[in-house]
């Protein structure tokens, strides 16, 4: 597996997933789950995507990621329309283990509410909850 | 997800070299226990195959064991256990279910007849302290017996795959005991009994040594080949193979007919539950234990209801044949192989097929 990292230019909710703001009109951001997320998962097997179009409610699940052992919600961390999903994630979802945030990512979303991002963390808040 | 730190949690003689091997532990039946370790991108599936088509080692000291012995160990065990243990000759191994009175299954569990009034039960990690109750409460009664708990004298180490027992051949000093019989050899240097037995669906042995011999045996045969192999190997190669994960598809709501393992239940033997099972047998059960398999995509989870009655025990992705697979309790009439069945996974209905088992079988060579 990769290792550990929380890339600064994040945006992080508690329940571990992150979200890269695109910024413009409208704003638009990809979202995925950290690499804390998957390392507890493990293995990650099965990764069915949202239908585009999907609305998504920040701190709502909005997906699933399942391991070998274990199935784990995917919170939202904003609002917004999916308007992409990572097809090559769903065929191969190993990716999500291997680069969680780059290949590994799980939606692009056109956001209802940008401000939200207000009520997220950066990977030094979110690198604190981990405990060390 | 967070994970409280582990409180308590006993560890086996093999502790040190699991921590060594980079290994995920996780609370297991109160012991803290090797689930996959380190090194692989996939360790659970990599782990997996390692037993398919090599040799894969776990540590499965948790497992507790009772010795019962003396002039009347038979007597007590034809009582306790559903299986006839006269037809075990010395050397030799059974499996059977622990019944109560009404029929419901205490505990499945391997005895070895070690010698002609010896035999060595093992038992499941989160049953141990209530099976050796069972033992020690029915054996007052019993004449000329004695029930020893031997938990804490064994280590217990399972070596499964195509090329398990060439790895243990080589350390061992004299050749090993056939499938479902089990001898005392020296293994590396070490004392160990050698039981042609596991849990896999694989050819190999099950190995008990004394606990201060077990890292070194382990490491040695680490060292010819044997992939270490957690429990999140253990419970995939099992349920391919179609058997029952105590506390999953066995419970004491459940009896054995039901589950599908009347073949291991002898009535005529007498042994308590054997009325409840006798009329199970022949008045058929309303729910019955089948193997399932999703042909779409998904993975059914312990709990989806499945629709029009009946509920998933056991649910994984199989690594072997790729998709989500399973074992579910269904009204009997729909337990027919070829069976089609709807499964409520989290909402999402899944298409499912009753399948023959077990569900995993390796091609002929």
């Amino acid at each position: 597996m990769s290792d550990a990292s929380y890339p600064a230019d994040l945006l992080y909710h508690p329940e571990h997933d992150w979200a890269r703001m695109e910024d413009g009109e409208p704003a638009h951001a990809t979202l995925g789950i950290t690499w804390y997320a998957q390392d507890q998962l493990g293995e990650v097997v099965f990764f069915e995507a949202p239908a585009v179009g999907t609305m998504l409610s920040q701190n709502e699940p909005y997906t699933e990621v399942e391991s070998v052992k274990a199935v784990s919600d995917v919170v939202a961390p904003l609002s917004g329309e999916v308007v992409e999903i990572n097809a090559a994630a769903a065929e191969n979802p190993g990716v999500i283990n291997a680069d969680p945030y780059g290949e590994g990512w799980l939606v692009k979303v056109r956001l209802s509410d940008p401000s939200e991002r207000e009520r997220l963390l950066d990977a030094t808040a979110y690198t604190a909850t981990l405990g060390g | 997800m967070s994970t409280p730190a582990p409180q308590l949690l006993r560890r086996t003689p093999l502790f040190e070299c699991h921590r060594g091997a980079g290994a995920r532990l996780v609370d297991f039946a109160g012991w803290e226990m090797p689930v996959f370790y380190g090194g692989a991108p996939n360790p659970i599936v990599a782990e997996h195959m390692a037993v398919r088509e090599a040799c894969g080692i776990f540590d499965v000291s948790h497992m507790g064991q009772i010795e019962t012995c003396g002039p009347g160990a038979l007597a007590l065990l034809q009582r306790l256990l559903s299986n006839d243990l006269v037809k075990v000759a010395p050397g030799g191994a059974q499996y059977s279910v622990l019944c109560r009175e009404d029929g419901g299954v205490l505990d499945d569990l391997f005895t070895y007849r070690l010698e002609a009034e010896r035999y060595l039960t093992v038992t499941n990690a989160a049953n141990h302290v209530q099976d050796l109750a069972w033992f020690a409460a029915h054996a007052i009664d019993t004449p000329d017996v004695r029930v020893v708990d031997c938990i804490d004298h064994w280590a217990m180490l399972a070596v499964q795959g195509p090329l398990a027992r060439e790895i243990v051949q080589a350390v061992s000093d004299a050749p090993l005991p056939a499938r479902m019989t089990a001898e005392p050899r020296r293994l590396a240097g070490a004392q160990t009994l050698v039981c042609g037995t596991g849990y896999t669906g694989e050819d190999g042995v099950e190995l008990l040594c004394e606990p201060e011999d077990a890292a070194g045996l382990w490491d040695e045969l680490v060292r010819r080949g044997a992939m270490p192999a957690g429990l999140g190997a253990r419970d995939t190669l099992r349920l391919e193979a179609c058997f029952h994960l105590y506390g999953n598809d066995l419970t004491v709501q459940r009896g054995p007919i039901e589950a599908g393992l009347g073949w291991c239940c002898k009535e005529d033997t007498g042994f308590i539950g054997s009325d409840a099972v006798r009329a199970a047998r022949e008045h058929g059960t309303a729910e019955r234990l089948v193997a399932f398999a999703i042909d779409g995509p998904g993975i059914a989870r312990p709990g989806n209801p499945v629709v029009g009655g009946g509920e998933v025990t056991s649910g994984t992705l199989s690594p072997c044949l790729k998709s989500g697979i399973g074992l579910a309790y269904v009204p009997s009439e729909r337990s027919a192989t070829g069976t089609r069945l709807e499964i409520d996974v989290r909402g999402k209905m899944r298409s499912a097929v009753v399948k023959d088992k077990p569900l995993y079988r390796k091609a002929p060579a």
